[in-house]
Parts: C-alpha cells; sequence; structure tokens
C-alpha cells in the first residue's frame, strides 16, 4: 500500500484561472441564442405600439396573413388564455388586449419563412387607435387627478422606512433635490430565442435569460399548459445586466412554435431591443441631512420617485431598496425615507445592477459632500465618522455583520496612488481625438464615493438553489459533472462552481452542464446572489459527495486523503441539495426588521479632468476598495469590478435613454453611447477579503457595488473641477458649461409624501 | 442575386438580396454565426472581420460588394485545441466575459497587430475604440492585446 503525494489541483477557490469557455468565445464557437437554427425554422417579429396610451379600436391582420411565406399572425384574440405575467405583479398582457400603456408595447406577432418577410408582415398588421392622455412624468402620475393607467392606481409601490425620531433636530442641514436619467443595459446580445414545437403538445425554449425557472412560471401558465410541458433550456447569454429578469419574447415564441408546430427562432434588432426590455427606474429625490456641528450625523430625510413605466416588472423591490438603501453605508440615528414607485407611459423599467441602490447613491453621496462643506470638514473624515462597522444598524433597524468596517474602505481607496498630472498629450485631454483643446479650460477634480446593498433576495423571500453533482470514474480519472440551473451570463458562475467543486471534491476534472429546466431553479443571476447561492449550493453538495468518499475509503481502511479518488468510484456518486439561505423578515408598515440577508459595500475614488469651455469630461483613473469576502477568482472578481465600473462611469457622464412624450429618441448604439475603450480609464483594484460566516469559502456577490458608488464618484470629481452644482446624471455639457440645474418643477419636503406634492 | 463569397479560403455562392449586408449572408447563408449581431450599424464591432486584409464591420458591407474580396472571419483563426496566439491572450488575461464582443475584438487584435506589433497603451485604445464590450471594463482586453503582442515579437 503506498501513499503518493497528490499533484496540486490547478484552479482551486483563490485561483486566478481561466475560464472554460473562453476559448470557444475566443474561437466563434460558442453559441448564442441568437446563432441558434433548426432545419425548416421560422422566424418572427412582433407589431408594436407607437404610442405611449391609446385604445385599441381594431386589429386587421388579414393582408399580414395572406402575404407569401407567412404562416401565422397571432393577435390578443388567438391567444390560448388570457392570462397575465410579470415579473413580481401579474399585469401584463401578452399581446395587448384593449389598452397599449407603452410605447413598444407587443400587440400582434408574426411567423414567416423568412426574417424579413415576417418584418414585413408585421408591418402590414393595420392596427387602429384611439390616442389616451399619456402620462410621462411620474410626480404627475402620483397625483390624485392623474389619468389611470391601471385600474388599481398609479402607484406601484410605497415604502416608508422609518427610524428613530421623525422630527429629529440638527445644527447644520443640508438639502438637495437630485435627479437620475434613464439609463441602459445595453447587454450587447440582443434577446434571442429559439422555440420548437414537442410531441407531446409540449415545447422547448432555448432562451437567453437570467433565471429559467422564473420565466417557466410566468410562461406556462399563458400557454395554457402544465409547468411540465414546458421546457426551458439555457443557450449562450451575451450579457445581462438586468434586463434578462423580465421576460420578453419568451412567451411569444412558444406560441407562433405551438400554433405553426414548426421550430421558430426570434431575435431583436438593437432598435427593438431597446423598445422590447426594461430599463434602470430614472428617479427624482428629495434629501435632507442633519448633522451636530462635529459631524456626527443626526438624521437623512428623503423622498425618492422611480419611474416604473407602463407596467411594474421588478418595481416593488427597486422602490424597497431605494427606501432600505437610501441612507448610504452611515450610522444614521433618525430617518425618514419615502420610497414610491409610479406607473407612467413611459417604457417600463426594472431591474439593472445596483437595484434601486445606484440613484440614491447618486443623491446621499452628494449631499455628504454638501454636508462636509457646510461643515468645513473633509468628506472624506465625514464618512468615515459616521461609516457603518459590524453591529450598527442601518436603517431599517437590521445589523452589519460579517463586514469590514467601512470607514477602512474608506481610507485605503483615499490612499490608492493618484494618477500622473495631465502631460502635454493632447489626445488624452478631454475631447480625445477631436484634439478641441490644448489644455487651457482643463481642470482636473477628485471625488470619493461610498456605496452599498443587499446581497441575495429580501423581505422573506423563500431563495434557495440547487445543485446535482455527479461524481464518476471516467478513463481511470475520476470526473465531477456539475448541474445547476444558474444562468451564466458573463458574470462567471461557471467559473465559481468549478472552483468550488474541485476544492471542495479535490478532483481535478469539473464539468458544468448545461443549465435547464431538467433541475430545480437556482434562482436567478441577479442580486449579487449565484456566488453565495449556487456557489453554496454546489458546495453543500460536494460536502455530502465527499462523505461518501469518506465512508468508502474508511471502508478500505484507508483514509480520504491518501488514497486516489477514482479508486473510490466503482459506483457513481449523485447527490442533489437545495440550498437556502438564513430566513429573512418580511417588510412592516415602517420597514423596521432584520429583510436582508447581508451587505455588500465598496468605495470609489475618481479623478477627472474637465474642459470647462466645451463640458466634456476625461475620466483620468478609478481606484476602488471593495469588501469582496473571499475571491474565488481574483482575475475574474477585478473583471466584474472594472466592468461594474464602467457601466457607473456611463451612467455620470454618457448614458441617458432620451424621452419625449413616452417616446424613445435614442433607440441606437449611435445615439445611445457607450463607454469605449478610449472612455474607459485605468482602474485600481483593492481586494479586501473580510469573509461572511454564511457565504461559501466567505465569498460575497462582487457584481453590484462596483456599479453603486462610481457614479457619484466622478461626480463628486467633476464638481471638484469646476465648482458646478450637477445634482443630476448623466452629467451633460451644458450642465458644465452653463451651471445647468435639473428642477423637477414639483416642491416636496424630504421625507413627505409624494403624492401630495406642489408645483414649485 | 448570386453572389460568390471568398470566405476563409473555400468558395460560397449565396442568393442574396441587394439589400442584404455581409454579417446576414455569413450567418445565415454561409452558416458561420461567429460574427456577431448586436448593433448592425458599425458602432460596436462585434461583426468584424478582414476584407482583403482590411478591417470591416459585415454589418455596413453590402453582401454583393464582398464579392470577390478575400474574407477572413474569426473562423479562420484557431480553431478546437489550435488556438491562435491573440485568442489565448484573451482567455490567459481574463479578458472574456460574456464573450459577444470577443470575436471582434480578437480580430480587430489581430488586425492592429499585423499593423503595429508593439502598440502602446494609448494605440491600443485608439485602435480598439471601434469596438464595445459591455462586461469587462476593457482593462482585461487592454492587457490581453498586450500579451498578445508579446508573443508576437
Amino acid at each position: 500500500m503506498s501513499v503518493t503525494a497528490k499533484p496540486r489541483l490547478r484552479g482551486l477557490v483563490g485561483d486566478s484561472s481561466p475560464r472554460s469557455d473562453a476559448p470557444p468565445k475566443t474561437q466563434g464557437t460558442f453559441l448564442y441564442a441568437s446563432d441558434l437554427a433548426r432545419d425548416g425554422m421560422l422566424h418572427g417579429a412582433t407589431v408594436r405600439s407607437p404610442h405611449p396610451h391609446a385604445r385599441i379600436v381594431r386589429v386587421d391582420a388579414s393582408a399580414a396573413r395572406a402575404m407569401p411565406g407567412v404562416r401565422a399572425v397571432l393577435t390578443n384574440e388567438d391567444l390560448p388564455t388570457h392570462e397575465l405575467f410579470g415579473l413580481m405583479k401579474k399585469d401584463q398582457p401578452v399581446l395587448a388586449r384593449s389598452v397599449v400603456r407603452y410605447v413598444g408595447e407587443p400587440v400582434a406577432l408574426v411567423a414567416a419563412d423568412d426574417p424579413e418577410v415576417a418584418r414585413l408582415a408585421a408591418r402590414a398588421v393595420v392596427v387602429e387607435y384611439e390616442k389616451l392622455p399619456a402620462v410621462t412624468d411620474p410626480v404627475a402620475a402620483l397625483q390624485a387627478r392623474a389619468p389611470q393607467i391601471h385600474s388599481q392606481g398609479n402607484v406601484i409601490e410605497d415604502v416608508r422606512v422609518v427610524h428613530g425620531d421623525a422630527d429629529a433636530r440638527a445644527d447644520v442641514v443640508v438639502e438637495g433635490e437630485y435627479e437620475v436619467g434613464m439609463q441602459d443595459q445595453a447587454a450587447l446580445g440582443p434577446e434571442a430565442g429559439l422555440a420548437i414545437p414537442d410531441p407531446d403538445g409540449g415545447v422547448t425554449l432555448h432562451i437567453a435569460t437570467q433565471w429559467l425557472h422564473e420565466d417557466l412560471g410566468q410562461i406556462a401558465p399563458c400557454l395554457g399548459l402544465p409547468r411540465e410541458k414546458v421546457r426551458l433550456v439555457l443557450a449562450g447569454v451575451g450579457g445581462a445586466f438586468g434586463a434578462r429578469e423580465d421576460v420578453t419574447l419568451q412567451i411569444h415564441l412558444c406560441l407562433l412554435a405551438l400554433a405553426t408546430k414548426k421550430p421558430v427562432r426570434m431575435v431583436y434588432g438593437r432598435e427593438e431591443s431597446f423598445h422590447g426590455h426594461v430599463h434602470r427606474h430614472p428617479a427624482r429625490m428629495w434629501y435632507a441631512h442633519g448633522a451636530k456641528r462635529d459631524g456626527t450625523l443626526v438624521f437623512v430625510r428623503a423622498t425618492i420617485v422611480l419611474d416604473g413605466g407602463g407596467y411594474a416588472s421588478s418595481s416593488p423591490a427597486v422602490v424597497a431598496n431605494a427606501g432600505c438603501f437610501g441612507a448610504g453605508p452611515y450610522r444614521v440615528p433618525n430617518a425618514v425615507i419615502h420610497s414610491v414607485g409610479a406607473y407612467t407611459n413611459n417604457p417600463p423599467t426594472g431591474a439593472m445592477r445596483g437595484f434601486g441602490a445606484v440613484q440614491t447613491c447618486f443623491a446621499y453621496e452628494a449631499q455628504m459632500d454638501k454636508l462636509a462643506a457646510a461643515l468645513r470638514m473633509d468628506p472624506i473624515e465625514l464618512r468615515a465618522k459616521n461609516a457603518l462597522v459590524d453591529g450598527d444598524q442601518i436603517v431599517t433597524s437590521q445589523p452589519v455583520e460579517g463586514s469590514e468596517p467601512v470607514a477602512n474602505l474608506i481610507r485605503r481607496c483615499a490612499a490608492l496612488p493618484m494618477p500622473a498630472a495631465a502631460g502635454d498629450n493632447a489626445l488624452a485631454l478631454p475631447g480625445g481625438v477631436g484634439n478641441i483643446t490644448h489644455g487651457e479650460g482643463v481642470r482636473r477634480g477628485t471625488g470619493l464615493a461610498v456605496g452599498f446593498k443587499n446581497v441575495c433576495y429580501s423581505h422573506g423571500f423563500d431563495d434557495f438553489s440547487t445543485a446535482r453533482v455527479r461524481l464518476v470514474r471516467e478513463r481511470g480519472q475520476a470526473v465531477a459533472y456539475v448541474l445547476t440551473a444558474a444562468s451564466e451570463v458573463g458574470q462567471g458562475i461557471v467559473l465559481v462552481c468549478e472552483q468550488i467543486a474541485r476544492t471542495a471534491l479535490g478532483v481535478q476534472k469539473v464539468v458544468v452542464e448545461t443549465p435547464s429546466t431538467q433541475i430545480d431553479s437556482a434562482g436567478s443571476s441577479s442580486a449579487s446572489r449565484q456566488t453565495w447561492m449556487t456557489g453554496g449550493a454546489v458546495l453543500a453538495t460536494c460536502n455530502e459527495v465527499r462523505e461518501e468518499l469518506d465512508r468508502r475509503a474508511k471502508a478500505r481502511g484507508r483514509r480520504l486523503d491518501e488514497v486516489d479518488i477514482a479508486e473510490l468510484l466503482d459506483e457513481a456518486i449523485e447527490r442533489v441539495v437545495k440550498h437556502r439561505h438564513r430566513p429573512t423578515e418580511e417588510r412592516d408598515p415602517l420597514t423596521q426588521n432584520r429583510g436582508h440577508v447581508a451587505f455588500l459595500f465598496a468605495a470609489h475614488r475618481a479623478t477627472v479632468d474637465v474642459d470647462v469651455e466645451t463640458g466634456l469630461v476625461k475620466v483620468v483613473q478609478v481606484a476602488t476598495t471593495q469588501d469582496v469576502g473571499r475571491a474565488i477568482n481574483p482575475a475574474a472578481v477585478v473583471g466584474q469590478l472594472e466592468g461594474g465600473i464602467a457601466q457607473g462611469l456611463g451612467l455620470a457622464v454618457m448614458e441617458e435613454l432620451i424621452l419625449r412624450d413616452g417616446q424613445l429618441r435614442n433607440a441606437s448604439f449611435t445615439d445611445y453611447l457607450l463607454p469605449t475603450m478610449l472612455d474607459m480609464p485605468p482602474v485600481i483594484c483593492d481586494l479586501v477579503e473580510h469573509p461572511h460566516p454564511d457565504a461559501p469559502y466567505g465569498a460575497k456577490g462582487v457584481g453590484e457595488p462596483p456599479t453603486i458608488s462610481s457614479t457619484p464618484a466622478i461626480v463628486a470629481a467633476i464638481r471638484a473641477a469646476t465648482g458646478r452644482e450637477l445634482n443630476r446624471v448623466p452629467v451633460r455639457p451644458d450642465d458644465i458649461v452653463f451651471g445647468t440645474v435639473a428642477r423637477s418643477g414639483w416642491r416636496i419636503g424630504a421625507g413627505e409624501d409624494p403624492r401630495r406634492a406642489a408645483q414649485a | 442575386m448570386r453572389v460568390k463569397l471568398s470566405v476563409n479560403g473555400g468558395e460560397y455562392l449565396v442568393e442574396a438580396r441587394d439589400h442584404d449586408s455581409l454579417l446576414t449572408v455569413l450567418r445565415d447563408q454561409v452558416g458561420l454565426v461567429g460574427s456577431k449581431n448586436a448593433c448592425e450599424q458599425g458602432e460596436c464591432g462585434s461583426c468584424s472581420v478582414l476584407m482583403d486584409g482590411e478591417l470591416v464591420c459585415a454589418c455596413l458591407v453590402l453582401a454583393g460588394s464582398a464579392a470577390g474580396r478575400d474574407l477572413r472571419t474569426i473562423e479562420s483563426l484557431g480553431t478546437g485545441a489550435s488556438m491562435h496566439p491573440v485568442q489565448q491572450a484573451f482567455v490567459d488575461a481574463g479578458a472574456v466575459q460574456c464573450g459577444f464582443c470577443t470575436p471582434g475584438f480578437v480580430i480587430s487584435t489581430v488586425a492592429l497587430l499585423r499593423a503595429n506589433p508593439e502598440p502602446s497603451d494609448g494605440e491600443i485604445r485608439e485602435a480598439l475604440a471601434g469596438n464595445i464590450c459591455r462586461c469587462t471594463g476593457y482593462g482585461k482586453i487592454l492587457e490581453a492585446v498586450h500579451r498578445a503582442a508579446g508573443q508576437h515579437a
């Protein structure tokens, strides 16, 4: 009986090993949803509303139906059921019935032999509308006499957080009104899928989504089919960022496949994608901060109005997040935060990275700088003085646990190396190759911000993930097959599962199988939760497999660490574990509860050069310190941080969907500006590993914090460079050159109910 | 109209409409889906291919005008276990997340390094500014290009 030293495994927890899906992605052989094809498949197209609010008088599809190559045209009358769908409220018809509530709402569907014929046929569907008054100002939508968009009124969700003394008084008070424009997730992969009718009358849908089982739960009732007859398989996902949490074309595809008894593919073009998925909620916020003369925070009061658009999507949770995290990562003994989501006739809004925490962080961090100025204090010291440490309560009364003291993140971030002074390279100045300045009007500024949010689902939601691990011997080698339904959307959950399974089992070869509904739910790839939840499920399952290995080794009179695992696999081992995080409490009327699993914190420092003559901004550097718990794969973590910061930079200075009377004015990559490699500066990432006791290997989610405080850090830097107020993002050249200040036109006291607003 | 395309050294006779883009024909008729359809108006570079050695967005080239030209798509580089050095550099640097932009970035990097085997940070940013990545924030892509440049040297 020989004991051989085992070779060290490659790709364990903590290693920056390369992704297994990267080689096919670099070779163009990885198949995304829009790449899928079947012989004889048809192509779907969607007829959409051109009006923000209108009654449908008549739909005439006869001309479209008569076109050669057209196989089906479906309107509301052809639907098998009149079930509604929706992520958190079932308020959306599969195809508009009598009313359209936003520009782009689906009204009819076409399937044809050819994608172009399908598009032409969609154009040939005649829809006669009678226009209704549209409400596109979310504050106006909340007032008593506003036109009602849904029968139950225009309030989607109303969350009040009342903590301590609502009437607390302070030595120094600063107030401000803030606005966040509508950002788009702009995942590069368009919405796409392939539906294949099954012989049993059901359907198989290959789809790019963030959550297979949630889609299933919405699709099946709308088709009038039992869940067992609808099968979902994850297709390659070209980015998500929240835009794939909602059902877009899923039900439409299945309907067309069932109606034609043929495989049907749909792929949105970019313009249709902008109309077809939800966006980040635009926000209007009124804030008041009070502090003692020594800088100790006394109160935060805020009123937050989020524009939910025509349908609810995930607005209820976004509104709750805005309320819960609206005072920032500080000790705030007294708070009143009133957060309301409004139905309007704008495009629906829902999940995007940061989810309610992004909007308020822009406001409360601007307020902290304003407060520091009023107190004549260093803004970093003011933050550090009030920053949360374990045991402190956030304004929902929930204590922080398992986190690095936030003041440490702030101080470490502030101390990271600064960029070199602006040189004489004109290309590096604002405007870049446009070469519009030689530096005469260029001012440099630096700003810092800190933010936080929850990880996993909150407020009593039954949040779980399921993993199956099958350990087998193949050609004398142990191989672990890991199956979950977790969507790999680019974030790296496949890598996380591989590295956890390898580490927990001590097996080099780990194969992560294609996610599908043949296993129970993994929950969504959102809320920064997959590492915690599916990583946790894989770890728990591997631990059970390991127990069996241990038993088998003992039966041979050996210790597990001295045998080749493959020797123990005459019979394969298979385990399935459903993993839940600790229960959270439901929301109560004053939102004083332990509603969240844990919190994620990060700090960002930005340095900018601003040409005050043209209003152009060049972000020179972003530095970040983030408590990641444990970096399962440090390179992948840095990739998440840098990518999230790029989206934060976009919101700060570039990205906005422009709306006029409910119409999107810039639904293209020509007009909706995304950061390019020239816009993105070098990023310094400082990872703090303060493990959380409940998370696998202590690893917290990392995806969202980079997008939360990077935006306010950049805007603080622009304020430092220009002295402008800049109460709105994205910051536009006019705001810098002319000092334009955004005003909602409504007078609302911070913390008051926005349903009783006065016009200013 | 019938169009004769030379793609990755092979000849393809395809039926195309006058207004079909090279991208549409490559994806739907030739069956090469490595070139991606993200914006379809030349803003994101996801459909980058080489036409007679020149970097173009396949979505902005009419299929008819590509006839008789030497077309090289992502599929002409490494396949399977044989990785092109630029592909390997993207894998090793962690420059791939969702990967939808990756084929375009790889092709654009190949074109860049042919013209400029040792590019500076500024030259890389300039050359790849026509490719949009929504996931990575570009840091790892910059690193990948430097790695690949090192390999060429």
